[in-house]
């Protein structure tokens, strides 16, 4: 009976971290976008979120690597799907506050490894799994991504060089209505997925499914909404960092950034790897600003945005672990209601504090001055 | 060393990421450049205007145009038919 009650709060708490992963990574696909006006920041957020829900449905690839390819199903608990999963939030709402967009992904994988760790040891880690299909294409997918978004930039201003001005920004503002519609498409082929299979995973620790098991559908569509609805609530201070920040991005780049990243997610989801959106999505707006001559790279934000990268995963994982033993010295029902309430607590003091620098749809491009926030001289009508 | 890293599988993302995420947006282009090549007697209404109005350049650009689409479409539905179980 206090199983059920605790699976149902790892479901719901499984569902608060994909809408979290959705207002992170909106980013992704419409950050150029907005960049360029080529959709209006409105607009782009909620074609990102419906297409995102597409998604979700698409493939079970990467929700079956998560599920049963990183941790021994038969050494995890509850209570350890449940601090992994809180230690991926917390570190998700701190770098949302901070603007800096690293992987959801990493969180997720980082919390549930750390509090596997913490529980079980490091025997119940799947290191192999862990490495071939998370760790390595972690490192190889943002250089991949850059590369292609490079050759495509070049490409695409070669062959455009000779046309007008105003018919090229024309051309490709509608060009990236369909290049970002498909990153977010892709963002749902893969990063929906990984709620759908940490949830997948409570289920078979609850006994509730079998192991090896796939994904039930309603656990599918729970998190395709969860995910949509994350996306529509639109993740503003990250999109300012990746759309602003990074390179200033004409729509030629952009199309060509969207086109890349589209490409990469997909063919990472068909191989059931489990990438970062992000890092991906960054790569390629790097890729974009190296592909164009002249284009200037604030080097100093994507150094910035390398560390953050290299950090998530342990970072998550420490929070994971700690969350685990917060949940175990309690024990039972109580601990994990006694991590709710901190995780609660915690989450509202980022949301509070983020009042005070407030980026929203209408301050969302305004010139970069060197800080998520714009300062109050530099926004533009 | 094989299990831990699949070489065949990081070459072709590199392969068909290339093909689609960079080859696609450059026949993107090429298609709206035959598109906007200005034809005989075209009288500029708009400095953003997409069509010249061509001869030859608008089936060039309705092929491109075409053949993205389709290329798009395919990479779906590949995705879609490998990634519910039906290898």
């Amino acid at each position: 009976m206090s199983n059920d009650v605790v699976l149902a709060l790892v479901i719901v708490t499984g569902l608060s971290f994909d809408f979290t992963n959705g207002f992170h990574d909106t980013a992704n696909a419409m950050a150029t976008s907005i960049a360029t006006k080529a959709l209006g920041p409105r607009a782009a957020v909620a074609l990102s979120a419906v297409l995102n829900l597409v998604g979700a449905f698409l493939s079970l690839s990467v929700a079956a690597t998560i599920a049963n390819g990183l941790v021994s199903t038969g050494l995890v608990t509850l209570a350890v799907v449940f601090g992994g999963l809180a230690g991926a939030i917390i570190w998700n709402l701190i770098t949302w506050l901070f603007g800096i967009p690293s992987s959801s992904s990493h969180a997720l994988i980082g919390g549930i490894i750390g509090a596997t760790l913490a529980a079980a040891g490091s025997h119940a880690v799947k290191w192999q799994g862990l490495v071939s299909k998370v760790i390595i294409p972690a490192v190889l997918a943002p250089f991949i991504a850059a590369l292609v978004a490079t050759v495509g930039t070049y490409l695409v201003y070669r062959i455009a060089r000779s046309m007008r001005e105003g018919s090229r920004r024309h051309g490709f503002r509608i060009g990236q209505v369909g290049s970002a519609s498909l990153v977010s498409l892709a963002h749902g082929t893969n990063d929906a997925q990984k709620t759908m299979g940490i949830i997948t995973l409570a289920l078979i620790t609850n006994g509730t499914l079998a192991g090896g098991a796939t994904t039930p559908l309603w656990v599918v569509v729970l998190c395709a909404l969860s995910i949509a609805g994350g996306t529509y609530a639109g993740g503003w201070r990250v999109i300012r960092t990746l759309g602003k920040g990074l390179v200033e991005i004409e729509p030629p780049q952009g199309f060509a950034a969207e086109s890349s990243s589209a490409a990469v997610i997909l063919l990472s989801t068909h191989f059931g790897y489990s990438l970062s959106t992000t890092q991906v999505a960054t790569g390629s707006i790097l890729g974009c600003g190296l592909g164009k001559k002249g284009a200037q790279v604030r080097w100093n934000v994507a150094g910035r945005m390398g560390v953050a990268w290299i950090i998530t995963l342990p970072s998550a994982g420490l929070m994971g672990a700690i969350s685990y033993f917060i949940a175990s010295a309690v024990g039972g029902t109580a601990g994990i209601l006694v991590d709710l309430v901190l995780l609660i607590g915690i989450s509202a003091a980022i949301y509070w504090r983020s009042r005070s620098t407030r980026v929203n749809r209408k301050n969302v491009n305004s010139d970069w001055t060197g800080t998520v926030a714009p300062s109050r001289a530099g926004v533009t009508p | 060393m094989s299990s831990w890293i699949d070489l065949r599988a990081v070459w072709e993302i590199v392969v068909v990421g290339l093909l689609a995420g960079a080859g696609l947006p450059a026949l993107f282009a090429i298609g709206l450049r035959a598109l906007g090549t200005p034809g005989k007697g075209h009288v500029k209404i708009s400095d953003d205007e997409l069509v010249g109005g061509s001869r030859a350049g608008i089936p060039i650009a309705a092929a491109c145009f075409a053949i993205v689409l389709a290329a798009i479409g395919y990479g779906i539905y590949i995705v879609v038919i490998s990634g519910h179980g039906a290898k």
